[in-house]
């Protein structure tokens, strides 16, 4: 009886649900679809239902994150106590001894830069550490432009390019920059530092690789690293290494897709100061089919007849490279640094490279000095011979002559770095705290003899670096800027007077 | 007699006289003329010396004395705005040093054509201030920082932006598709070709090549001169749909919108410029070195202190280019095992520099105060993430004042939270230095904080001082250890001296060591004009972002077809403007950027105001709902504390519900009210 009643019970619940059940639009469409799927085979309807509960266990399911699997589940007075005795380091470590020596010391030029200056000590020395190679800062034309733009622009764009920042000046500097090169487009960027830095990420991206020289600068590294390419290492301006690397990464990525290759080098090395080979180069880069990316920041304005730089010194067609990256702050007087290349390497900068976009434009007046030095370059190619003879001067008063420093640089450049002999290193056991504080006492020393070099900055470590990241390490070196503003037997002067503190330093040190 | 002695903007002005001034302001700076509507008499009281003789300018200067004289006492007739000799403005007389030297012109000597020219030019990149009420104080009222209200327009409205980008996909992919077969050569940088890789992906290119392409002469329009009150375009066309651009060989007039120039120190005449002249004379345009070797001149030391001095802080130090300051500047200050905790619509810049520091990156919401501490709690005590070691420290980097949306960091909140949880606190014043606070010294300024609570100053020099370049500041520890660990004062060129003559002579006239009140009037001037045109598109309907006092002022456009529609109607008007879409902003919310500036005269405000409403009305971009503000003024004797309660009054006697109205004022109504208006809380 009772269980009579329990079905009939049952029954109603189970009519009145079927009730319901229809009154919801779409019910109908729903069960037509649940017969014709039955088809006599219940495991098929079995499968359907238990896919039909996943989905909606998996959609109700809590969200969680692939990256806290360790998370540590807190009590929110175990967090505050966990926040009170959280003590954080200081925002930057204390400066070491070396470093504070360093911003004692650090030179005050008190007016122009020029190939005397004075100090703000109130000596005037013989500077050797501005790339002032042609002695144009102080030019008086130069600054007559100069001021001709000012009363016509003012100083500074107040714009990024992308909007209202992008004047005539600088199309004009671009055009002048691309006609001298030779290239067909060109793109300017507010300082040169941080072209490069933009330029290599603009293109290369995660999964395109980069084979880069170990010797690169810091702005360059700086781009590699932002990039997320792989980045392939060969040694520092062997050709041999580069082909090894080159074949290696051809070999290892025959099988996947095609990704863009680029080859990244210097035509000045700034940190060792000698010369790429760029024939060789081209002739792999074609053979293993890569594309270059040639930083020109110190070889631009310096190497080549009228200082078109590398391509016109070894005779290279400029079209092959495919990025010239160069300074205009340097030997042009100017500021700013620039990328030329194609139209469309060109195109895609000015709207992809972080440096350009998001960045005000040049100051008209910077472009315009820029400008004013190339054509100078171009109708007076005769400028550059005093600088020439001045480096040869120089040269031959301190490299064969010294017996502790040797030139890294390429008897071409301007910029000499002089390194400590190997034998010295060695028997000395020096490390590269120990040389850099021997070459900033010859530093030093000079300046107390009246002549104004500096000497090759480490690059900075990064914050909390291990062992691990610190990766290639530069050869200290001092640096010797030679400039046309000083006659023969000044530069003469002052080579002496360098090879004597050199001699001076490192013998007192011995004692 | 210094022309400045003549101030008609002194206290002293009496203040029954604003009827004529009003009069007067409509045609003292009439549209430039190039602007066709404008009208013959307008031309007669130009200040423009192409269509006017020296009678002219006499008869002019006769009349308007005449009309004056009923009104003005004798002495300040001569130098009073109202007149139409423009030579005698005093804002003029105190923007421009070079003429203070002079006699003071007399009503009966016009100024001869070529100081009429001279005085043309320097109105065009500074106008002269119209009347002595328009001005304001940028200050923080006290009180909890309001968040900005968001507001959100029609439905239909977000409905059109979706299907205008699906339509522009579509139709984009079409072409692509044709274009691939039928015009291979143009795709040739896109695709694989013997041996090489694609030089750009085809899918990144999709958005540039389909989408930015077609109203791509909205953008980096080439200019000439100095981007001051106004801003020369060089006109150019495209027969190729922007492909390629040709220069029609003529120029533009146009008012300026668009420059981060907002105390209007661009300018190429004046102390300033006089100042950079001096230098380039004396040190030529650059040093020629990186500042660690020999960059620093005596020049750089003292614009170092005076930043310093500025922003309040021990010591700081300049760099020659704002972005690489910050992409420098991360690198040096935290590495492995730091954190750094960025608001979400921080600068590219910014970004970069972390991610080149190798610390780990985490971030809040836009000004978000409280999903900051949600953030700080659960990092802190979480710890380092695998290892659970304490972080070393953390970075909370906001900006001051945020370029795309306007809006201010909430300083007080950072300052509370900073001392519960022992973060380090990094402010990016790119936009706000100089543009905020009673004296101009950024958002520290602004909520009157001691800048000590924040750790580190960052912020350019190429937008308020209308130079180039970046400064940190901070602790001279600090700062001392930055120069020999930050990359960019390593190989980075150092600031040229021309520029760091511009920063310091701008810095000097705004804390008034130079021309003392100079600074004052530009901070004042820049902080009304922020809230006048802010209130004003508040008022005429447009959805407006950002928070009061701010110079940069976003106005939502949504579709993205309005985009290049309101750019052009604006050129059309003689206005130029910043337009930006996708992926500067969020794909919806497309917007025009106007950039206030101190050089603005309220007629030029006006002036945009007036383009603004019929723009609005044929593009339809009126549709604010009123809560962010903008609506009707409450009657006299209900003062703003006493709002709600009034509003729960007439809740029963007027309307059923007391909701927010559209405010859809009429221009002149606007043009009437707005400046009384600005002076309260905006609502």
């Amino acid at each position: 009886m009772d269980l009579q009643y329990a079905q009939s019970w049952l029954d109603d619940i189970l009519n009145e649900v079927s009730l319901q059940f229809q009154k919801v639009p779409g019910s109908a469409i729903f069960l037509r679809y649940v017969k014709s799927s039955y088809q006599n085979d219940p495991v098929r309807s079995a499968v359907e239902f238990f896919l039909v509960v996943f989905a909606i266990f998996y959609l109700l399911s809590p969200k969680y994150s692939t990256q806290k699997k360790s998370y540590v589940t807190l009590s929110d007075e175990e967090i505050d106590e966990l926040v009170e005795d959280w003590t954080p380091e200081p925002l930057v470590a204390p400066q070491t001894p070396f470093e504070e020596t360093e911003n004692e010391k650090r030179p005050v030029i008190v007016g122009p830069t020029g190939p005397k200056s004075r100090l703000s000590n109130g000596r005037t020395v013989t500077n050797l550490a501005s790339y002032n190679f042609y002695n144009l800062v102080t030019n008086e034309t130069l600054k007559e432009k100069a001021i001709q733009v000012l009363r016509n622009y003012g100083v500074g764009p107040c714009s990024p390019p992308g909007f209202y920042g992008t004047q005539d000046v600088h199309i004009k500097t671009e055009g002048d920059i691309a006609a001298h090169l030779g290239a067909s487009a060109c793109i300017m960027y507010a300082q040169a530092f941080s072209t490069i830095s933009s330029v290599i990420p603009a293109f290369s991206k995660r999964g395109d690789i980069i084979v880069a020289d170990r010797a690169v600068n810091y702005a360059i590294r700086k781009g590699i690293q932002i990039s997320r390419s792989t980045v392939r290492w060969y040694d520092h301006n062997d050709v041999e290494d580069m082909e090894r690397v080159l074949e290696k990464v051809v070999r290892e990525q025959r099988k996947k897709p095609l990704t863009r290759r680029f080859i990244v080098t210097e035509g000045l090395f700034e940190n060792v100061g000698d010369m790429v080979d760029l024939p060789k180069i081209i002739e792999l880069k074609l053979k293993y089919k890569f594309r270059l990316i040639l930083d020109e920041t110190w070889s631009y304005g310096v190497l080549g007849r009228t200082g078109r730089g590398i391509t016109e010194h070894q005779n290279v067609d400029v079209a092959e490279v495919d990025m010239i990256i160069g300074s205009l702050a340097g030997p042009l007087c100017g500021g700013g640094g620039f990328c030329a290349g194609s139209d469309e390497i060109v195109e895609h900068q000015r709207i992809s490279a972080a440096a350009y976009t998001f960045s005000a434009a040049l100051p008209a007046m910077l472009a315009t000095t820029a400008s004013e030095v190339i054509s100078m370059l171009q109708t007076n190619p005769e400028m550059l011979t005093p600088l020439r003879d001045n480096i040869k001067a120089m040269w031959t008063q301190l490299d064969p002559r010294s017996d502790w420093v040797y030139c890294t640089s390429s008897p071409d450049n301007p910029i000499m770095l002089l390194a400590l002999k190997p034998e010295l290193i060695l028997s000395r056991k020096l490390s590269i705290a120990d040389q850099e504080q021997l070459l900033q006492d010859v530093v030093d020393e000079c300046l107390t003899n009246g002549v104004l070099i500096t000497r090759v900055k480490s690059m900075p470590r990064p914050v909390n670096a291990t062992t691990k990241d610190i990766g290639w390490e530069l050869q200290p070196a001092l640096k010797v800027c030679v400039t046309c503003g000083l006659t023969r037997k000044e530069i003469e002067k002052a080579g002496i007077t360098i090879r004597h503190a050199v001699t001076k330093v490192v013998t007192k040190r011995r004692s | 007699m210094s022309r400045r002695a003549l101030n008609p903007f002194a206290s002293t002005y009496p203040p029954n006289h604003s009827t004529t001034t009003t009069y007067n302001e409509k045609y003292d700076m009439p549209r430039r003329a190039s602007t066709p509507r404008v009208k013959k008499f307008a031309n007669f009281f130009s200040t423009s010396p192409k269509s006017k003789s020296e009678t002219q300018t006499a008869t002019a200067a006769l009349l308007a004395a005449a009309a004056s004289q009923q009104l003005n006492t004798p002495s300040t007739q001569i130098s009073s705005p109202s007149l139409s000799l423009p030579t005698i403005s005093l804002s003029t007389a105190r923007a421009d040093s070079a003429n203070m030297d002079e006699p003071p012109t007399t009503l009966f000597q016009p100024p001869s054509p070529a100081e009429a020219r001279r005085i043309a030019k320097a109105h065009a990149q500074f106008g002269p201030l119209g009347h002595h009420t328009h001005r304001y104080t940028s200050r923080h009222q006290g009180g909890s920082f309001p968040e900005p209200v968001m507001d959100e327009p029609p439905y239909y409205y977000l409905l059109t932006t979706y299907l205008s980008y699906l339509i522009l996909i579509i139709f984009g992919h079409v072409r692509d598709y044709f274009g691939k077969r039928f015009r291979k050569q143009d795709y040739r940088h896109l695709q694989a070709h013997d041996g090489y890789a694609a030089l750009n992906s085809d899918f990144d290119n999709f958005y540039i090549r389909r989408l930015k392409m077609r109203i791509n002469d909205c953008f980096a329009r080439p200019v000439t001169g100095v981007p001051g009150r106004y801003i020369t375009l060089i006109d150019r066309k495209s027969d190729d749909h922007n492909l390629h651009f040709k220069l029609t060989g003529t120029t533009t007039e146009t008012l300026n919108m668009s420059s981060y120039n907002y105390l209007g120190f661009a300018q190429s005449e004046g102390p300033c410029a006089d100042f950079v002249e001096d230098n380039i004379k004396r040190y030529g345009v650059t040093v020629n070195s990186a500042r660690a070797d020999v960059g620093t001149s005596d020049l750089h030391v003292e614009a170092e202190e005076l930043i310093a001095r500025f922003v309040g802080k021990e010591s700081a130090m300049v760099f020659s280019m704002g972005f690489g300051t910050n992409a420098t500047s991360f690198p040096a200050l935290i590495g492995k095992g730091c954190l750094l905790i960025s608001d979400e619509l921080n600068h590219a810049s910014i970004r970069f520099g972390a991610r080149l520091s190798g610390a780990m990156i985490e971030m809040f919401k836009h000004n978000d105060v409280k999903d900051l501490e949600r953030l700080l709690r659960e990092v802190i005590s979480q710890g380092q993430p695998r290892t659970h070691r304490p972080w070393k420290r953390i970075l909370v980097v906001v900006e001051g004042l945020y370029s795309m949306e306007g809006t201010m960091c909430n300083l007080p909140g950072l300052v509370a939270l900073k001392k519960k949880y022992k973060f380090n606190l990094f402010v990016d014043e790119a936009h706000s230095i100089g543009a905020l606070g009673p004296k101009g010294r950024g958002v520290c300024d602004y909520f009157g904080i001691d800048p000590s609570e924040v750790d580190i100053l960052m912020g350019t020099l190429t937008k308020s001082f209308g130079a180039n370049g970046g400064y940190i500041a901070g602790d001279k520890a600090i700062i001392d250890k930055l120069r020999v660990t930050n990359a960019g004062s390593i190989y980075g060129e150092s600031p040229a001296p021309p520029v760091l003559a511009q920063i310091c002579s701008a810095l000097r006239i705004i804390a008034g060591e130079f021309i003392p009140g100079q600074g004052e009037e530009r901070l004042q001037r820049l902080a009304f004009n922020s809230r006048y045109l802010r209130l004003g598109l508040k008022r005429l309907g447009f959805i407006v972002y950002g928070h009061d006092d701010s110079p940069i002022i976003p106005v939502l456009l949504y579709n993205p077809a309005k985009m290049p529609a309101f750019s052009h109607e604006m050129l059309k008007r003689k206005i130029s403007v910043v337009v930006v879409g996708y992926p500067a902003t969020p794909l919806v919310s497309s917007r025009a950027r106007f950039c206030v500036s101190a050089a603005h005269t309220k007629d030029d405000l006006d002036r945009l105001l007036e383009a603004c409403d019929e723009i609005g009305n044929v593009l339809q971009l009126k549709f604010s709902s009123g809560v962010a503000g903008g609506a009707e003024p409450l009657p006299e004797g209900i003062s703003l504390e006493m709002e709600k309660e009034w509003k729960r009054a007439q809740k029963g006697t007027i309307q059923g519900e007391m909701n927010f109205q559209p405010p859809r004022w009429k221009l002149e109504d606007v043009l009437k009210r707005g400046v009384q208006d600005v002076k309260v809380p905006l609502r």
